[in-house]
């Protein structure tokens, strides 16, 4: 049996599954079922002070399928929970009392320096394991200098994350960031001069999800008029690993990963990148907490068929294969390669080629791809679209 | 939207050539579509029409994610003859029948996915089970075939004293002596039987209880026994000159050409009877040199008893049905068969089985000239049930009644399951009855 536990900020995870603070963990009931799945650890969803009004609108979610798949991005206009401190108070109590092995987390969010103490002294109180910090909601939060205000400043963030630091004694403090920043780096960095104890990336990102064509009127058209939302799903998982890789490439602290991951693959190449800690959030609205099943199984697999004991292995093994563009190879050639006998003639590298590459495949009087050689550079857009697997690879050119 | 993949298959002369499987399972770039066609519903209807209880959404969920053999693990966990089943289930009629996808296109490919995963597991080796932490009891199997091998395998897992005792030389039951190997290659049956056996159930081939040893000696050496010999491989057909020669019994031939030893056939084959044996039976005699099959059938096409995919398979390859039509005679020259005297039917009134009742046609006789006839028309419960296991109450059909909620006998301690009990369903019907029965002993024995 491989071991999943991993330790994050001191933390000990069960297993690196963590529920994202989101609309599935805004109540205890709701997180006691992830837990009862398999569930490592949990975020409640974010909170702040009595005093700070919530009103959130409806409807509030909408998807952008790719053709027939539901769901290749989620789009919300959610706000922070209306459930306040004084409500998550009770549930990381009693989550505490029936779940002692498992990571109660709260996720707050705070309008001035009082706020930000106040939440985190009565979260450890209630007995919270971690605290995380949202400097990055996108949307809706920023109006009032919240959010992603203060984590698109990396001064702002250095100041707000020392305020959360110096008000915690006993748990770690995690600080949410927000990608819309030029360099996620430098907040990271900002982060890490604070004291604090983590970094979560990444937040959503700014978005519109489209517009009606028959009413004009965005999606979702809440009562004639829409705003913009923050991004999630499978569509932005490339940009959470570039910050992920980025931060800990140059930055050495903690790092949770969150935004776009859906499976137990998705957690492996975060783990490679270095995180410690996986969040979801939209592949559990979609398909519930029982993909946690999925996760444990298929990262279990994975690690016994690799001949590993321990998730921990995993950790960082990708980050040295990053480097510069200007430090990659212009000495390293290839060249397409086409498997005539899996090749279902559909021609579709063909056309790619032609008009999106380097008009270097032909086709025979049987309709099967003939590469040119001499023509092929090697960029890969023929094997990207092949629906077939592994019939056009890319070979090192022999000199 | 995808559209629900199809094997690849031998081609037709391929098929005649020999008994190699014809059906070639999915390629990698047609199952990880399939799979992402499915919804993954909530309380998944294919689920509930699983009768060994494969968790079939969760599968395709872990094949989707390229868990193969998580995916594998997870069906294998429900039914140890995963492979064989993915196989020769009737999933049309089962797992797929409820499938939701159905309200989108067509339903999801369940079989050839659960297939597609067992093909990756048995590429790796299936991983054995270990037996159970002792407990002293000993249990007592009569009969290898998929039901008592499931049993086997389920108490040896909970620490039970196994020793199964089959009278055959191979275990297996009809997957190893029955099933045509160009629907289920032998290899895989081994693999599975192997794996059956693995929580250190023991194995005693060659032994007939009732023959070699008594019954009664296998129950007092036995904490609890299970009984699951299937049928008598004897047709019920006693239609004059069946005792010919050149009138084979199904069971036989099946038998015959499951184990590589099929008869050479000639000329023209007809095949009594329409059941799935009667299927069997026809397709392996095209491969065993016929120039004809002819299925005679005494009701009409849509009645028969072989399922459609059973009945395409075999016109696909040539086979001919030749319905309402009943065979009276068979008859010989010079000691050899040369035809079938046959009348025609028409259908009258549903009889109990709910079925029209051929009626012959007066003055319909006719006869067929054939070189080989095949009696395909159902098996029987083996006649010596009784005088060997005295004492068990028996239906009027001669199968061993049960009580349908734990496969109990009428005597303590004796369960039974798989066809002896149903009189001929499926493999997955004995895996799920050799299940209930393991759980049954279990319960009796703790």
């Amino acid at each position: 049996m491989v071991d999943l536990s991993l330790e994050f900020c001191g933390v000990k995870f069960p297993n690196p599954f963590t529920l994202a603070a989101a609309p599935t963990t805004d109540s205890a009931e709701m997180i006691a079922r992830a837990f009862e799945a398999g569930w490592g650890g949990a975020i409640l969803k974010t909170t702040s002070v009595e005093t700070e009004v919530v009103e959130l609108v409806y409807p509030m979610m909408s998807g952008i399928d790719l053709e027939d798949k539901k769901l290749m991005g989620l789009q919300n206009i959610d706000l922070i929970s209306e459930r306040h401190i004084d409500e998550v108070e009770k549930d990381v109590k009693t989550l505490k009392k029936e779940f002692p092995d498992k990571v109660v987390a709260a996720s707050i969010m705070g309008a001035k320096k009082e706020d930000w103490q106040q939440l985190v002294r009565r979260l450890e109180a209630a007995g919270v394991d971690l605290i995380e910090c949202s400097f990055s909601c996108p949307h809706g939060m920023p109006e009032r200098g919240m959010g992603s205000t203060i984590g698109q400043d990396p001064e702002l963030t250095e100041r707000t994350a020392r305020w959360v630091k110096e008000a915690a004694t006993r748990v770690p403090i995690v600080i949410k960031l927000t990608p819309q920043i030029a360099d996620i780096t430098s907040a990271a960095a900002a982060v890490k001069r604070s004291g604090a104890d983590g970094v979560c990336a990444i937040n959503t990102l700014k978005s519109m999800i489209g517009v009606d064509l028959d009413t004009f009127i965005p999606y979702p058209n809440v009562g004639g008029y829409s705003t913009y939302g923050g991004y999630s799903g499978p569509a932005i998982k490339p940009v959470t690993l570039r910050c992920v890789a980025e931060i800990a490439k140059s930055v050495d602290i903690p790092i949770a990963a969150v935004g776009g991951i859906s499976t137990w693959s998705d957690a492996v190449e975060f783990l490679l990148l270095g995180a410690t800690n996986i969040q979801l959030c939209t592949a559990v609205m979609h398909n519930g907490f029982r993909i946690i099943e999925d996760l444990i199984d298929g990262l279990s697999v994975y690690l016994e068929e690799k001949g590993m004991n321990s998730v921990k292995e995993l950790v960082g093994k990708a980050l040295p294969y990053i480097v510069d563009h200007s430090k990659l190879s212009r000495d390293y050639q290839v060249v397409s390669s086409v498997n005539r006998e899996t090749c279902i003639k559909c021609d579709v590298c063909y056309i790619a080629c032609m008009d999106g590459a380097h008009q270097a495949i032909e086709l025979d009087e049987n309709r099967l791809p003939v590469i040119d050689e001499d023509k092929c550079k090697g960029c890969g857009m023929c094997e990207t679209v092949c629906p077939v697997e592994e019939c056009i690879t890319l070979k090192p050119r022999e000199s | 939207m995808s559209v629900r993949p199809k094997m690849k298959e031998l081609s037709l002369e391929e098929r005649k050539a020999g008994f190699d499987e014809v059906e070639k399972g999915l390629a990698r770039h047609q199952a990880l579509p399939e799979a992402s066609r499915c919804l993954f519903c909530h309380e998944a209807p294919c689920v509930t029409g699983c009768i060994a209880g494969i968790d079939v959404v969760g599968f395709i969920r872990r094949l989707k994610t390229r868990n193969f053999i998580g995916a594998a693990r997870l069906a294998r966990e429900a039914n140890v003859f995963s492979a064989v089943c993915a196989r020769v289930c009737p999933s049309e009629e089962q797992c797929e029948k409820p499938c939701s996808s159905t309200n989108l296109a067509e339903p999801i490919a369940i079989s050839a996915l659960h297939r597609f995963i067992t093909d990756e597991e048995l590429k790796r080796g299936i991983r054995p089970q270990k037996a159970g932490a002792p407990t002293g009891k000993k249990v007592s199997i009569i009969g290898a075939g998929p039901a008592g091998l499931t049993c086997a395998h389920e108490l040896g897992r909970l620490g039970h004293e196994v020793t199964v005792f089959e009278a055959e030389d191979a275990p297996g039951g009809l997957m190893i002596h029955g099933i045509p190997r160009y629907r289920l290659p032998r290899e895989i049956v081994s693999a599975e039987i192997e794996y059956a056996l693995s929580p250190g159930v023991k194995m005693r081939t060659g032994v007939s209880v009732g023959k070699d040893i008594s019954f009664d000696g296998v129950r007092k050496d036995s904490d609890a026994v299970f009984i699951g010999i299937g049928l008598g491989y004897r047709s019920e057909l006693n239609t004059p000159g069946h005792d010919l020669p050149g009138v084979l019994q199904a069971g036989e031939f099946l038998r015959m050409a499951a184990l590589g030893d099929v008869p050479e056939l000639s000329g023209t084959v007809a095949v009594i009877g329409g059941g799935n044996v009667a299927m069997d039976a026809a397709c392996s005699a095209v491969r065993a040199g016929a120039s004809e099959v002819i299925v005679l059938y005494r009701r009409r096409e849509e009645d028969m008893p072989a399922w459609e995919r059973e009945r395409e398979f075999a016109k696909k390859e040539g086979v001919k049905f030749q319905c309402l039509t009943v065979p009276q005679k068979f008859i010989e020259k010079d000691g050899r068969l040369t035809a079938i005297e046959c009348v025609s039917t028409k259908l009258g009134k549903l009889d109990s089985s709910g079925r029209p009742r051929p009626e012959v046609i007066p003055g319909s006789e006719h006869t067929i000239d054939v070189d080989t006839v095949i009696l395909a028309t159902g098996q029987a419960p083996w006649p010596e049930l009784s005088s060997v296991f005295g004492g068990i109450r028996l239906s009027s059909s001669g199968t061993i009644e049960v009580d349908p909620e734990t496969l109990a006998t009428s005597v303590e301690g004796i369960f039974a399951g798989g066809d002896a009990v149903n009189r001929g369903q499926t493999v997955v019907q004995a895996v799920a009855d050799g299940k209930l029965a393991a759980k049954s002993i279990n319960d009796l024995l703790s």
